[in-house]
Parts: C-alpha cells; sequence; structure tokens
C-alpha cells in the first residue's frame, strides 16, 4: 500500500508550479502598485516637456514675470518658486521647535495615562482634511491678523490672506507628522541609554538633550524632513490663505504680504488652461508639478539614506 | 511593534543635605544644583507649553466648526424656511402654513401699504429732495424685500434668493440690521470714514417712517422665528447655489469617491503587503519596490491631480472629462502606500507561533496566508483601511481637475464614467472663495465643514477604538 502522505513526483511538481505562479501573480500585482510611482514621474515629465523645450529652462526659474494670459504669455516664476520657500520655510520655523519638544514630553514626561489621551489628539489632528485647515485659516486667523493689521498700522498688514497666515496653518498641519515621527524616533532610543545618563546624576533636561535627542537624531531629521514635504505640497491651505499674489515681498523675506506657491498655481491656474490641447500655460503648471515632484523624491530618498545609516549604526556599524 | 518605555518619576539629583563641613564649596555646589533643577524645570515647562499649544489649535480649529456647524442642522428658522420646505421640497404641514402666513400678512401689510403710499407722496416732494428720495427709497425696498420676500404685488423674480425672504432668523437680524443702520463712506477727510447712522433719518416726516417702528419693535412678528431641525439638510439637494437646501450631491459625491478609491486600494494593497512580508526576499527587485512605494507616500497631493488629468483623462480616456471614475482612480493611487503600510504592520504584527503552527500541521503557504495569517492581520488591516478612507474622503487637491465640479447634480451610479460630481472637501472651497455672496452661505460652510470632519474624525475615531481591542486581544 502506497503511503498517503508521500506526494507523487507529478503532485510534488504541480505544487511548486502552482507556488511559483501565484508568487510571481503577487509579484506583479505588487509591482503595478509600486510602479506607479515611475508612471507619475513619466507622465507629469513628458506633459512638461513642451514647455521646457519652447520656453527654456532659466527664465522659468528666474524671471520674475508671471503673465500666463498675455501675448505673448511670460512664464517667469521666480515670485512663485519664492513663494512656496517662503512658507514652507517659516511653517517649519513654527512647527519643528514645537514639535521636537511635544514628542519629547510625550515619550518621556507625560505619564502613561496622558499619554493615552494625548496621542489621539495628534493623530485627530493629523487626519484634519487639509480643506477645513484652509477654511480654519480663512475665516479664523485671516481676520485676526486682519483686525491686528487694521490696530497697528505700522505693521503693514493689508490684508489677512499673506504669507504668515498660510505659514502659521501648514505649521500646524505638520505638527502631528513631526511629532509622532520623532516620538517614534525617541521611542527607539533605548532605555539603557536613559538609565545610563540618570545613574550619572544627569537631570531629565540633559539626558534628553544631551543623550536621548543626539541618539535619535537621524529619526528626528527625517521627521523634519517629512514635515517639509508635507508643508511644501501642501494645495488647499495656501491656496485659500496666501493671497495668491505672484509678486516678490518686499524685503523678499516678508511674511507679512500676499504671495503665491507653486502648488496653489497648478490648483488655481489649471481652470483657465486648457486641459486638453497641452498649451503652454498647461504645460508650465506640469513644469511646476515635477519640480515638486523632484522635491519631494530627493527628500524621500535623503530620509531614507539617513535612516538606513542609522539602523546600520544601531546594530554595530 | 513599538517598545513603550515608561520611565520612573525620578529626580536625580540627590536631595539638599543641610549638615556640611564647608560651607562654601556647598553654597556653589548648591548653586550649580539649584541652576540644573531650574533648567530641567524650565525644559519640562517647555514640553507642556508645546503640548498646550498642539491642543490650543485643534480646538481652535474643532470649536467654531462645531458651534456654526450644528446651527446648519439646528436653527431658529422664520416663516420663509418653512414656506421653501414646503414649496421647494414638499415638506411640513400646509394648513399650519397657511394659518401663520395669514398672520404674517396682516403684519406686513402696513410695510406694503406704507412703501405705496411713499410713492404717491413722492409727486408731492420737489425736485432734489424728489431725486434722493426716490433713490433712497429704492433702496429700501430692496433691503426689507431681501429680508421679507418679493412684495406680494410684485411679479415672481426666477431666481428663488430674491422670490423668499431670509429663511434663517440669524441672517434675518443681520438683514434688519442693514435695514435700520446705514453705513456710508465719508471722503471729506485724509482718510475714508466709515459712517454709521440710522436710516430712519432720511425718511423722517414721509410714509415710510413707521415702517422703521414696525421692524425696530416687533420683527418677530414679520417672519415668526422657530426653532428648527433639519436633519435633511445632509441629503436634500441644494437650491440655487446653496441660499436654500441642503448638502446632499456633495456628501454622495464624497461617499462615491471614497469608496471607489477603497474599492481599488484595498486589493491592491493587501496583496502588496503580503509579498512584501511574506514572499519578498532582500533582493534588489524589493528593495526597489519598497523605494517606489515610499516615494508614493511622499508626492505632493496636488501632483496626483496632475497626474490624473494627464493619464486617467488625457491618455487612457477613462471618461471624457472629469467623472467620479477618474477621481476614485486617483485618489485609490493617493491612499495606496497607507493601506499597503497598516496591512504589511498588521501582518508583521502577527505572532510567529501562528505562522509555524500553521506551516507544521501541514498547510501550504498559501493556505497559511489565506486562513491563518490574513484572518489574524485583519482588524489591524482594518484599522488601516478606516484611515486610510478618512483621508480619500477628506482630500481636495486630487479631485480638482478629475472629479469635482461647483454645481451639479446627485451622481448615480450609472453615470460614474461620465459625470463629475461635487463633493464636500471641493464644495468647502468653492463656497468659501468663490461663491459668487460667500456671507449669505456662512451655515453651509460651516455644515459642510462639519460635516466632513465629523465624517474623517468618526473613521479615526472607529480606527482608535479598533486598534484598541487588537492590541488587547494580541495580549491575551
Amino acid at each position: 500500500m502506497p503511503n498517503a502522505l508521500e506526494l507523487t513526483a507529478a503532485q510534488v511538481f504541480r505544487r511548486r508550479l502552482a507556488e511559483r505562479l501565484g508568487r510571481s501573480v503577487l509579484l506583479m500585482i505588487t509591482s503595478v502598485a509600486a510602479l506607479a510611482v515611475l508612471g507619475i514621474i513619466f507622465f507629469i515629465a513628458r506633459e512638461s516637456i513642451p514647455f521646457f523645450r519652447d520656453h527654456g529652462v532659466v527664465d522659468f526659474f528666474f524671471k520674475n514675470a508671471w503673465y500666463p494670459s498675455h501675448n505673448p504669455p511670460e512664464f517667469g516664476a521666480a515670485a512663485i518658486f519664492l513663494g512656496s520657500l517662503l512658507v514652507t520655510a517659516a511653517a517649519i520655523l513654527f512647527s519643528v521647535p514645537i514639535g521636537i519638544l511635544a514628542a519629547i514630553c510625550l515619550s518621556d514626561m507625560l505619564s502613561f495615562r496622558v499619554r493615552q489621551v494625548v496621542k489621539p489628539i495628534i493623530e485627530m489632528l493629523a487626519a484634519v482634511p487639509s480643506v477645513v485647515f484652509g477654511f480654519f485659516a480663512l475665516t479664523i486667523i485671516a481676520p485676526w491678523l486682519q483686525q491686528l493689521g487694521e490696530h497697528w498700522r505700522w505693521l503693514g498688514l493689508d490684508s489677512g490672506t499673506n504669507a504668515l497666515t498660510a505659514s502659521i496653518v501648514l505649521g500646524v498641519m505638520a505638527l502631528p507628522t513631526i511629532v509622532s515621527v520623532s516620538e517614534d524616533a525617541l521611542q527607539a532610543v533605548g532605555r539603557e541609554l536613559r538609565e545610563g545618563s540618570y545613574a550619572l546624576g544627569a537631570t531629565r533636561a540633559e539626558t534628553l538633550c544631551k543623550v536621548v535627542v543626539p541618539a535619535a537624531a537621524s529619526g528626528i531629521f527625517s521627521a523634519v524632513l517629512l514635515g517639509i514635504m508635507r508643508a511644501i505640497g501642501e494645495t488647499m491651505v495656501v491656496w485659500m490663505a496666501s493671497g495668491n499674489s505672484a509678486r516678490i515681498p518686499e524685503p523678499w523675506f516678508n511674511l507679512l504680504q500676499p504671495i503665491r506657491t507653486l502648488t496653489a498655481t497648478i490648483a488655481g491656474d489649471m481652470g483657465e488652461a486648457d486641459q486638453t490641447t497641452g498649451s503652454a500655460h498647461y504645460s508650465v503648471l506640469f513644469a511646476m508639478g515635477l519640480c515638486l515632484l523632484l522635491f519631494s523624491f530627493v527628500c524621500s530618498l535623503a530620509g531614507e539614506r539617513v535612516v538606513a545609516r542609522q539602523k546600520r549604526r544601531m546594530q554595530g556599524r | 511593534m513599538k517598545s513603550t518605555t515608561t520611565l520612573p518619576e525620578t529626580r536625580a539629583l540627590p536631595p539638599r543635605q543641610d549638615v556640611h563641613a564647608n560651607e562654601e564649596a556647598v553654597s556653589a555646589a548648591e548653586k550649580v544644583l539649584r541652576g540644573r533643577r531650574r533648567r530641567d524645570r524650565l525644559f519640562s515647562i517647555g514640553g507642556g507649553i508645546s503640548i498646550a499649544v498642539m491642543t490650543f489649535f485643534l480646538l481652535l480649529l474643532v470649536i467654531p466648526i462645531l458651534r456654526y456647524g450644528v446651527g446648519a442642522y439646528v436653527y431658529r428658522g422664520t416663516i420663509e424656511d418653512r414656506r421653501v420646505q414646503l414649496e421647494l421640497f414638499e415638506r411640513g404641514n400646509a394648513d399650519r402654513l397657511a394659518q401663520e402666513w395669514a398672520q404674517v400678512s396682516a403684519a406686513r401689510a402696513p410695510i406694503y401699504k406704507a412703501f405705496q403710499d411713499f410713492e404717491a407722496e413722492l409727486s408731492t416732494r420737489s425736485g432734489a429732495q424728489r431725486r434722493t428720495l426716490r433713490k433712497e427709497g429704492k433702496k429700501l425696498h430692496e433691503l426689507v424685500s431681501g429680508l421679507l420676500g418679493v412684495f406680494p404685488d410684485e411679479p415672481i423674480p426666477t431666481l428663488l434668493r430674491d422670490r423668499y425672504g431670509k429663511t434663517r432668523w440669524d441672517q434675518a437680524q443681520q438683514q434688519l440690521e442693514r435695514i435700520l443702520i446705514m453705513e456710508t463712506w465719508d471722503y471729506s477727510g485724509e482718510e475714508a470714514v466709515l459712517v454709521r447712522s440710522p436710516r430712519r433719518d432720511v425718511f423722517a416726516g414721509t410714509a415710510l417712517e413707521p415702517v422703521f417702528d414696525l421692524l425696530e419693535t416687533d420683527p418677530e412678528s414679520l417672519l415668526l422665528p422657530r426653532w428648527t431641525f433639519y436633519p435633511q439638510f445632509l441629503t436634500d439637494a441644494s437650491m440655487d447655489a446653496h441660499f436654500f437646501g441642503g448638502i446632499g450631491p456633495e456628501v454622495r459625491g464624497t461617499i462615491f469617491l471614497m469608496l471607489g478609491a477603497m474599492l481599488l486600494a484595498i486589493p491592491f494593497g493587501i496583496i502588496a503587503a503580503v509579498y512584501f512580508q511574506e514572499y519578498a526576499g532582500g533582493t534588489w527587485v524589493t528593495s526597489l519596490l519598497r523605494s517606489c512605494v515610499n516615494t508614493l507616500s511622499g508626492v505632493p497631493s496636488v501632483v496626483f491631480g496632475l497626474f490624473g488629468l494627464a493619464f486617467f483623462i488625457n491618455t487612457m480616456h477613462v471618461s471624457p472629462g472629469k467623472s467620479v471614475a477618474a477621481g476614485a482612480l486617483t485618489l485609490a493611487l493617493l491612499v495606496l502606500p497607507l493601506v499597503i503600510r497598516a496591512s504589511e504592520e498588521a501582518i508583521a504584527a502577527v505572532p510567529h507561533t501562528y505562522k509555524e503552527a500553521a506551516l507544521a500541521l501541514g498547510a501550504g503557504r498559501w493556505r497559511t496566508v489565506l486562513t491563518v495569517i490574513l484572518p489574524a492581520a485583519m482588524p489591524g488591516i482594518l484599522t488601516g483601511i478606516v484611515i486610510s478612507m478618512g483621508r480619500a474622503a477628506g482630500e481636495t487637491a486630487p479631485i480638482i481637475f478629475t472629479a469635482a465640479v461647483s454645481v451639479g447634480r446627485a451622481v448615480r451610479l450609472g453615470d460614474i464614467f461620465t459625470e463629475a460630481t461635487p463633493a464636500l472637501s471641493w464644495n468647502l472651497y468653492n463656497l468659501c472663495t468663490e461663491h459668487q455672496s460667500i456671507h449669505e452661505v456662512v451655515h453651509v460652510q460651516y455644515g459642510m465643514a462639519l460635516t466632513l470632519v465629523a465624517l474623517v474624525l468618526l473613521f479615526n475615531l472607529a480606527a482608535i477604538i479598533l486598534r484598541a481591542r487588537v492590541a488587547r486581544r494580541l495580549k491575551g
């Protein structure tokens, strides 16, 4: 009598085949999902090539003349690039110190019970849709700033929708990302390091500043990168609250004047541009999208690099 | 899994000792210690402040939206509101309305009479005075018909907003304010100054003067405000660009887009997660795919919109123009990395022993994944899915070019490949920036914001509860 558990050669072959087949199907589906990003890069680049071919690169980046509907149109987007960088930088300046302090507080200072309450609050802040943040900027922050401007004329605040409004709200939006990622990084620093430091007589502040934070530096760095990516890629808030004027503020770092960002330009101008035939106005918006895409690409690569290096170091060089 | 290190509340410094031989050295050491302690305390305070700032902003965001958003559902509705409900939505008690209408008409009659008398009186006035009075009278007529609806002897206007008066008592009060107080700019000085004066002064001695008495003393008799609960705000179509009605088409559009996106993202996401966790080796292919997924999660949302326009609409021709399908495809790409990451984490959290037991019982790899690992990871995967749903519902930028329109009817299932749709997120933007009279639809703006936030936060709350239960179960 043949052994019931023993498989014939044909059965073994069939099983192997099924296994292989299943595996390659899985790989295919996964690849479709993953390679979508390459598709995105390809299509955005393809649509923006006509613009770079016809209008050149230098003017686009360095000329300050944004008149897309003039005849002939001018596409000097220096003010728009500056606007994007300005609000992002201001938002990050606002949110990084608060975010890191909050992360430290969350991971090392608060009791377990308080943390159970605070973490969901942060998650909720992260989940609020960006258009609601824009609405918030428009209906609450902007009128406040407007009143402030009327009160103190010397500030030169003419309108509530300006770079400062957008930056504050962008900062608030970037906070949850920064907090939760840096908190993870702080938690990943082992207990031994903390206890060693306490054993040497360091206070809690000293332990955190001189031991824990340096050990978690790479994680915190990637948290900041993620915050930057969130701020520069954000559309609705800046579109609604930044004033949308494609001028370079005077002086260039003046947050109290309206500015315009890349994302807001894309969102706002696409309606005016011819969406199917590929006019210059249409492709210049794709060129801006490409810049945003490349920027986020570089950021996420840098983040990955830093985290990988840190991982290697933690595992003992 | 993260390890949670709860540190004991240790003050690492030794307690102060009072008895010491060398007083000076002690006081110097004390000073240093005190400085360190102070810095420690300052640091703690800083941490507390930063948490407080975040909470402050959350409250600043949520409280007004909650407060005014509820006003879209519960408010003091005037008789105009009840007329709108009956005539446009066929809802409410017709007999009672007729009764109220008779009452209100009687109260309003002196006003209409006064306007007629005023018209007759104008001819008796002399040149310049007549001209200003006629101009002001016209303005007042406009304001009053804004409050009470079209005058009974006039032709019925085409726009609904001109036909009916103020439906909400808060808006009626604002309109009353506008009627009673006149605002004019005085340009005589160096800077223009806003001058507020009672409007009745203009009409002193004319037939219209008693109108102001009535409006000042008993405006409620003209409009009969009553507390109204309007749950149909969530499902009613909007009438005349959101002046009346609800946000039904927007809610429906958002749900369609969200479900469409999840329908596509869930299978792809879970399969990719299974592959990454169970099948992928450490080859270069895997790390490339992983990098791709990471990068995808960092792509700005507006770029997804551009891609959707360039690929799904202009290249693949999923639809002739904007459509629900194109929007859902775009949103699916956006949430895909979220679903993959959450599912991966859930699968990784399944204890190794489960898998080993299944394999030891002779189950193949497939069977292990399908019958042991996925069911065990399902609550975690669900958590991720629910969070992604919230994200898909709230995103605006990706659907601007692919799916959203400002005004449209509720989309039907058969139309998803051809019709664009209104959506909560896009229409919130539209209502508070591009709408023709932003200040007339404030309640709709807040109602929409509240509905959107409630939708998203409910999903997140569900996720938080789900996760807590999973954590408890995994602990045993």
